[in-house]
């Protein structure tokens, strides 16, 4: 198990008598798009929380790229190679769709302390924001204020600058979440070939994308992994139809 | 270093920080509630003591004036809240810094205009002159004495209307969900008056009283409110409980440090170095446990979520 | 519509080093008025003139080192007087031995108070840079009323401090009896005071101006519109907002050093809490966020603190009811109301 990208092991997190995540082990391969299903409540956003590193937990262990990633910051954990987008979406609004990428650029080749070189003018800073911008098909929004973007094509920006991290692991946060049928295709065709080039751990909560992208699946319930498998052995899985897709289908 | 000198200065101490539990309560009452801060805090306290001294004046009895000094002042707060404060709520805190930072300015300087630059008198009432006998010797004032009790009073009185009755229920609501308040049909314009009316009451009753100790005079509110900032800073900004915790705390550091400093650093230092850097380090004293506090809990001793 | 936003968007960054949009004449015109103004007072023999432009531009620069923390990173600071103050304290201590000819604070192994500018103003800059280290790193922790209370609370403590410290002239302050000098320039001369002043808040202005288009000024824009992205990007936001701060409180400390050698005394009321007000309503009426929106600022306070001031005793209640209106009715300033929005980017 040692090639895994991300291994997440033996995850604990309670508050008072709730016990939010227990026990929750599972890890994400080179190459695959691992998703994590399970109903409202069942403590995705608290076990996003503590991958991504703004919740601590109270027990286990998170190495991303065989290194831990245990008691490292929000930023250091993006450094380390994590790369996240979010549930509600997460931009400066009031930039633009390159300057949002660009920082991301910025924090990827170091440090931010330089005092004296335009950023607007800096083609290595420039260069590879429209590289990625280009990969997303957003280059002709570029110059456009985040906060003129449709819902879907902010998705498409957060993808972005999380890609810009050249991270080692991209954690999607419900990207499907209010994007419309045709968002939706379009979004699950660009998530198929972006898992060559980055594995992917994707919350979601449509389940057609999830059957469709998901090599393999792991499912939450009451903060709990009750199982994991392929697409196939998820929607056979009893356990699952009972706790999870509930008796009206099973 | 005497003990009955020590027991003098930790009633002092006491009163002190009954003084800012008057101004805490009101400031973290009206952050906790309406999540405003208010500079302007101690304009009303101002407020209340130049009225108890006017009134005083005129009438010749202190309780009048002291009523009517602690009725201007929640006047005075009623009024400036649905003027200007009810526009800020919404707006960030830099507005509302910059809002009741003109707010003092107009308030300081209407009062010069009005009251002239010379600073009022206020005498302490016959009734509580001269002092009573205390252990160890002890001649303390009785009116000083009395501001305790009065502050130990409303401790209780502020304990049980915020526990036990309507208003108080609603202002508990109101901190823990402003949308809520108004979806249980609660007339929140309303509460929100009485709620910084009650506060500027308390500081301007805290300004009459202490108008007897001191000169009345314009901007005797300053340095009172930032006293009352570091107090709610230690205390958990929104926290009464934290108001009357870090108020006493604060007293006693400040009182006590200014006495026992000079005197502890006369044991490695010559006299007159001693006094000199003593004064000057005890004058810091509350703010350097305000920045130790901080280390260890960010947001104060008794952290309200919000 | 999209394709020609995209283009005088892209035409924009190709040429704003050259051209001057509607914010930049207006600013080249506040810096020409100060310039003009102090000349023609001085040749006209109006000293008295003269140092008001001084007092503006020594004002504008303490606002500059405050919009810095306060416009561009989102910290409302309510403390910025401690670095005003410790400035000026600075160059009247540095003075007071130099006429003393004593050993700097009375240590004997220190060199000998200097009246020589230079020094003066780099021992300005690093006291307030290490004070407002401090002063930052244990207030960076808390966030909006809190950090507004805090830097408030220890402003207070260094007034307090100044108030009993006798050896400085505690609550009577300190006078300074000659200004200090720099190099072989007379600056006694009320216009060449004038023009170093001038001179130091145009370095401020474009230093802050370079400062705010680089690499940092990136991360400290994006530390105060979204500290989560920040931080999603790799970026830890707090080292970038507290290097922001020390920055921001040296060049109000600068300005507290100039402000001194004009009035030719230090006291305790620079280190006033309203003093802290001021910076900040000087920010405010000129524009937050805006380059130049202290200098503007600037100039209408000392103006109205002039023209008020000569009216009526008590200018300030006036001063209040200004800004008031302002705060509730004209949030963007004098450069909100001349220059409309601010740009983005």
């Amino acid at each position: 198990m040692n090639d895994a990208v991300l291994r997440i092991q033996n995850l604990n997190k309670r508050f008072g008598a709730l016990h939010a995540t227990k026990d929750v082990s599972f890890n994400v391969m080179p190459g695959e798009i691992h998703a994590l299903i399970g109903p409202n409540g069942a403590g995705k956003s608290t076990l996003i929380a503590q991958i991504a590193g703004t919740l601590p937990p109270d027990s286990g262990t998170l190495w991303l790229d065989g290194q831990t990633l245990d008691d490292l910051s929000v930023a250091a954990r993006a450094r380390q190679g994590l790369g996240r987008s979010f549930q509600v979406s997460s931009l400066a609004e009031s930039l633009s769709v390159r300057r949002n990428v660009m920082m991301a650029v910025q924090a990827l080749q170091g440090t931010s302390f330089r005092f004296w070189t335009p950023v607007n003018s800096d083609t290595s800073l420039r260069e590879p924001a429209e590289a990625v911008l280009e990969q997303m098909a957003l280059s002709h929004r570029a110059d456009t204020q985040v906060a003129e973007l449709s819902h879907g094509e902010r998705r498409q920006v957060e993808v972005a600058c999380a890609l810009a991290l050249k991270p080692k692991v991209l954690l999607l946060d419900e990207p499907m979440a209010g994007l419309g049928p045709e968002g939706t295709a379009k979004l699950t065709t660009l998530l198929e070939t972006l898992k060559h080039q980055v594995p992917i751990l994707l919350i979601e909560h449509d389940m057609d994308a999830v059957f469709r992208l998901a090599d393999r699946i792991s499912v939450l319930v009451a903060g709990e992994v009750i199982a994991h498998g392929t697409s196939e052995t998820i929607r056979n899985d009893p356990n699952v139809r009972e706790a999870y897709l509930g008796d009206d289908h099973a | 270093m005497t003990l009955s000198l020590l027991f003098e200065q930790l009633l002092n101490g006491l009163q002190l920080g009954t003084m800012l539990f008057l101004m805490a309560s009101g400031l973290t009452l009206v952050f906790g509630v309406m999540g405003l801060i208010n500079l302007a805090h101690g304009s009303f306290y101002m407020t209340g003591a130049f009225v108890t001294a006017w009134v005083t004046g005129t009438t010749g009895n202190f309780w009048v004036g002291l009523l009517a000094g602690t009725l201007a002042a929640a006047a005075v707060g009623a009024l400036v809240e649905f003027a200007v404060i009810r526009r800020l709520y919404q707006r960030d805190h830099l507005d509302q810094v910059l809002a009741t930072f003109a707010l003092i300015l107009i308030f300081s300087e209407g009062t010069r205009w009005l009251y002239g630059s010379s600073p009022l008198w206020l005498n302490v009432p016959q009734s509580l002159a001269g002092s009573v006998r205390l252990p160890f010797g002890v001649e303390y004032p009785l009116y000083r004495l009395a501001i305790i009790g009065m502050g130990v009073l409303i401790a209780i009185g502020l304990y049980l209307l915020i526990s036990r009755t309507r208003l108080g229920m609603r202002i508990r609501a109101g901190e823990n969900d402003r949308e809520m308040i108004g979806a249980l049909g609660v007339d929140i314009s309303t509460l929100y008056t009485l709620v910084f009316a009650l506060g500027a009451g308390l500081a301007g009753l805290a300004g009459a009283t202490i108008g007897a100790l001191q000169s009345v005079q314009v901007g005797m509110g300053e340095p009172v409110l930032i006293l009352a900032f570091v107090v709610i800073v230690i205390g958990g900004i929104g926290s009464i409980k934290g108001a009357l915790v870090g108020a006493l705390l604060v007293g006693l550091v400040d009182t006590l440090g200014r006495v026992l400093l000079p005197d502890l650093f006369k044991l490695f230092m010559e006299a007159s170095a001693a006094s000199g850097v003593g004064a000057a380090i005890a004058s810091m004293l509350i703010y350097i446990l305000m920045a130790i506090i901080l280390i260890f809990k960010p947001n104060g001793l008794f952290a309200v979520k919000h | 519509m999209t394709q020609s936003h995209t283009l005088t968007a892209t035409g924009l960054a190709r040429t704003t080093r050259f051209r001057l949009d509607r914010e930049g004449w207006i600013s080249l015109s506040l810096l020409l008025i100060l310039v003009v103004g102090a000349t023609v007072a001085y040749l006209a023999g109006e000293r008295f003139f003269v140092n008001l432009a001084s007092r503006m531009v020594i004002i504008a620069l303490a606002g500059v080192g405050l919009n810095l923390a306060l416009g561009f990173g989102g910290m409302v600071s309510f403390g910025h007087a401690a670095y005003f103050g410790l400035g000026g304290y600075v160059a009247g201590i540095g003075a007071f031995h130099a006429f003393d000819m004593t050993p700097a604070l009375g240590i004997p192994f220190l060199p000998n108070g200097s009246d020589q500018m230079i020094p003066l103003w780099l021992t300005a800059i690093a006291l307030c840079g290490l004070l407002a280290y401090g002063i930052g790193r244990l207030s960076l922790g808390t966030s909006g009323v809190y950090f507004i209370m805090i830097t408030l609370a220890f402003a207070q403590m260094i007034y307090y401090f100044a108030i009993s410290w006798p050896t400085y002239g505690g609550e009577d302050g300190l006078p300074i009896y000659i200004r200090n000098q720099l190099w072989g320039l007379n600056t006694n001369n009320s216009l060449v005071f004038f023009f170093l002043c001038f001179g130091l808040l145009v370095l401020a202005l474009s230093f802050c101006h370079r400062l705010l288009g680089s690499r940092f000024g990136a991360a400290l824009t994006m530390a105060r519109l979204n500290p989560i992205r920040l931080a999603t990007s790799g970026v830890e936001p707090r080292p970038i907002k507290l290097m922001a701060f020390v920055i921001s409180g040296m060049i109000t400390g600068l300005a507290g050093a100039l402000f001194a050698d004009l009035n030719g005394f230090v006291g305790t009321s620079m280190l006033d809490w309203h003093r802290s007000g001021e910076i900040m309503v000087i920010v405010i009426l000129g524009g937050v966020g805006r380059l130049y929106g202290p200098v503007a600022g600037a100039m209408l306070f000392v103006a109205m603190e002039f023209w008020l001031g000569g009216l009526t005793e008590y200018w300030q209640f006036f001063l209040g009811l200004v800004l008031l209106a302002v705060v509730l009715f004209a949030r963007g300033g004098v450069f909100g109301l001349l220059a409309g929005r601010s740009r983005h980017e």
